[in-house]
């Protein structure tokens, strides 16, 4: 494409340097094929600005981060000191850091309702499972990111945060001592701990984020973006150009909407960033104004908001929710009883036999943080646990509507629940909770199918 | 197509990717093996030597051995008597599945039972609980005899580190290896028979 035709004589200067470009490499065909001349469907809504908004909070926190890196001091005795020093006495030290911490909570808010988008619209249906698996690692690493970038102001949330979640891998079993030690580096969070860390926020995780972004974002271009009706754009294509009849063109369209949404975003961010950077010790908490001391927990200990209700799936398991755990292994079981072709219907019965057996064999901490993982990696089973014949929730039935909210809700409550200190009715609330988080996803390959769902159209409906 | 297949050359690659495979494997090993603790951090650790004159009955003190925080509570006889009292509601009372050096698997937990050593680090999730030494503590209820309770994740402990049944500590909390050099100084970290 590219050959020939941009050094022919004639043009401005302009035109002559982008056609001696063009010869060496692809930019006019990258600027063409993925967005001036990538169609994406004309009727994407309010909840299509949290991807573009994601990348965006990606570069505040990428530059933000360089600018703080050249201050700050991964070093235990100073660390603490170094990001006060930050505050008080480099010049607007004081906004490059509450932009970056202002960020990371920002980050996952517009993570979170981009991944309730995909819930929505099925965006995770096929042909974009890998578009969806992508994201799903990025959100893997944007919690490492978090978790290892919340030691570095060394205070007593840092400290304490990064004791209990290392322990976390000392509950499982034969290597977890050794493997929380490896982690460390020591035998308790120290030093040698805040000095890797460090290195894995700044240098490790950021690598394999860009790299994951740059994979979901391929995936994405070769499949096309889904929408809010669900429907395959590229299936009706017109017959001369071989565009979309429902599809438009990424830039001007969606650069002009995204520019709006990142306006409007921008500004709610400076509100809390100027006037709230703590939110209520929500985005900062108190505790970690207080210098990290190695010999007393704070009273109350939380992790940031963002962790909290996978947090308190991890503090709803205790040794009597293993029943609860054991009777929803032989509902499920019995309930896809019809689905084992084969083999399979000696097999499914034995692992569920042996799972129910692990139940009460297993400490119930082991089970906790098996269970805190899982909540994590099952949004990687979706596009397998979906069986409707249909992908957006406009043509979905009812028993998926009423699923939907009630697992954000539950998503919520989960989270509110993580910050507040364990009592015996909110910890019987928290794991109601929890079963109903894995029942959405788990009892979904069946509700799915017997959902009552609406004839999908062959285009896109622009009215909604 | 596969008789067009030069066979010697295909063993060739083959070889030369397991081959490269493998050294490619051996080379992850050093960056492994960093990050285990560093000669420093393995010796540290020296035991330490706590000065417990001045310690009121009642009284709690807190030192700093290999990185941990080590209690010493000075029990009184109130407190003694408790540990009887709530014995059934442990989860492991007699210290079968805990940690504690052997002069210490007794109902006080301690050589001297009036002292009390333990290792101050919740064996849930590593968080340092607080004391809660009054009995009847408002925050605990009324039923409370004393003892120490983890911010973290909620566990309950008596006034020898014992843990209460149904809590998400698996064992009561550690005695760390200690000896009285004499009648005022604890060290901790070494044991009688170490000396």
């Amino acid at each position: 494409m590219a050959n020939g035709t941009t050094t022919a004589n004639g043009g401005t200067w302009a035109q002559k340097a982008l056609g001696w470009v063009d010869d060496r490499f692809p930019l006019t065909v990258l600027w063409k094929s993925q967005i001036a001349e990538y169609y994406a469907p004309k009727n994407m809504n309010f909840w299509y600005f949290f991807g573009s908004l994601s990348l965006l909070v990606l570069v505040n926190q990428i530059v933000t981060g360089i600018f703080l890196t050249m201050n700050y001091k991964p070093d235990a005795n100073l660390a603490f000191a170094s990001v006060e020093y930050i505050m008080r006495e480099v010049p607007y030290g004081w906004l490059i850091r509450y932009m970056h911490s202002t960020g990371a909570s920002a980050f996952f808010i517009v993570v979170y309702l981009h991944m309730f988008r995909a819930l929505l619209y099925g965006s995770y249906r096929p042909p974009r499972e890998l578009t969806w698996i992508f994201g799903c690692l990025i959100f893997l690493t944007l919690m490492g990111e978090a978790f290892f970038g919340y030691l570095l102001p060394w205070g007593q949330m840092s400290y304490w945060g990064a004791q209990v979640i290392v322990n976390l891998f000392g509950a499982i079993p034969v290597i977890g001592e050794d493997l929380s030690i490896w982690i460390r580096g020591d035998y308790v969070v120290s030093d040698a701990t805040l000095n890797r860390f460090f290195a894995l926020h700044v240098i490790a995780l950021p690598l394999v984020l860009l790299g994951l972004v740059a994979a979901h974002l391929i995936a994405l271009h070769e499949t096309g973006s889904n929408n809010p009706d669900g429907v395959e754009i590229k299936k009706l294509k017109d017959p001369k150009t071989g565009i979309p009849l429902d599809g438009i063109p990424f830039h001007p369209y969606y650069t002009v909407k995204d520019i709006f949404g990142a306006m409007v975003f921008l500004f709610l961010f400076s509100l809390i960033m100027f006037f709230a950077p703590e939110l209520g010790g929500y985005f900062l908490e108190y505790n970690n104004f207080i210098p990290a001391d190695p010999l007393k927990t704070p009273e109350h200990i939380a992790p940031v908001w963002y962790f909290t209700p996978f947090y308190s799936i991890l503090r709803a398991t205790t040794t009597e929710f293993m029943y609860v755990v054991a009777a929803g292994i032989a509902v499920l079981t019995l309930l896809y009883w019809r689905d084992y072709k084969g083999i399979w219907k000696l097999i499914v019965p034995a692992a569920a036999v042996v799972a129910i057996a692990l139940c009460f064999l297993m400490e119930a901490k082991v089970w906790g943080v098996i269970f805190m993982g899982l909540s994590v990696l099952i949004f990687m089973a979706m596009p397998w646990l979906d069986l409707s014949p249909a992908k957006s929730i406009r043509y979905k039935g009812p028993i998926y509507k009423f699923a939907l909210i009630l697992f954000a809700i539950v998503f919520v409550v989960l989270g509110y629940l993580g910050v507040k200190p364990p009592t015996d009715i909110l910890t019987r609330v928290a794991q109601a909770g929890t079963v109903l988080y894995f029942a959405f996803f788990l009892l979904m390959p069946w509700y799915s199918r017997i959902d009552k769902t609406k004839p999908v159209p062959e285009r896109v409906s622009y009215a909604h | 197509m596969t008789s067009d297949v030069n066979q010697s050359r295909r063993r060739l690659i083959a070889g030369s990717a397991v081959l490269g495979g493998a050294a490619g494997a051996a080379v992850t090993w050093p960056f492994v093996a960093s990050f285990e603790p560093s000669e420093r951090a393995r010796a540290a650790g020296a035991p330490v030597e706590a000065d417990i004159a001045a310690l009121e009955p009642g009284q709690l003190m807190t030192v700093e051995w290999r990185g941990k925080p080590v209690w010493i509570l000075r029990r009184t006889k109130e407190m003694l008597a408790a540990l009887e009292k709530d014995k059934v509601l442990l989860a492991d009372p007699e210290s079968r599945q805990s940690e504690q050096p052997p002069f210490a698997r007794n109902e006080a937990r301690a050589q001297k039972p009036e002292y009390l050593v333990l290792v101050g680090i919740c064996t849930h999730l590593g968080c340092s609980p607080t004391s809660k030494l009054q009995a009847g503590d408002p925050s605990m209820g009324a039923n409370w005899s004393g003892g120490f309770f983890c911010p973290c994740h909620g566990s309950r402990f008596d006034l020898a580190g014992r843990v209460f049944a149904n809590m998400p500590a698996p064992t009561n909390l550690p005695v760390p290896p200690y000896k009285f050099v004499s009648d005022t100084k604890i060290v901790i970290g070494e044991d009688t028979k170490g000396a």
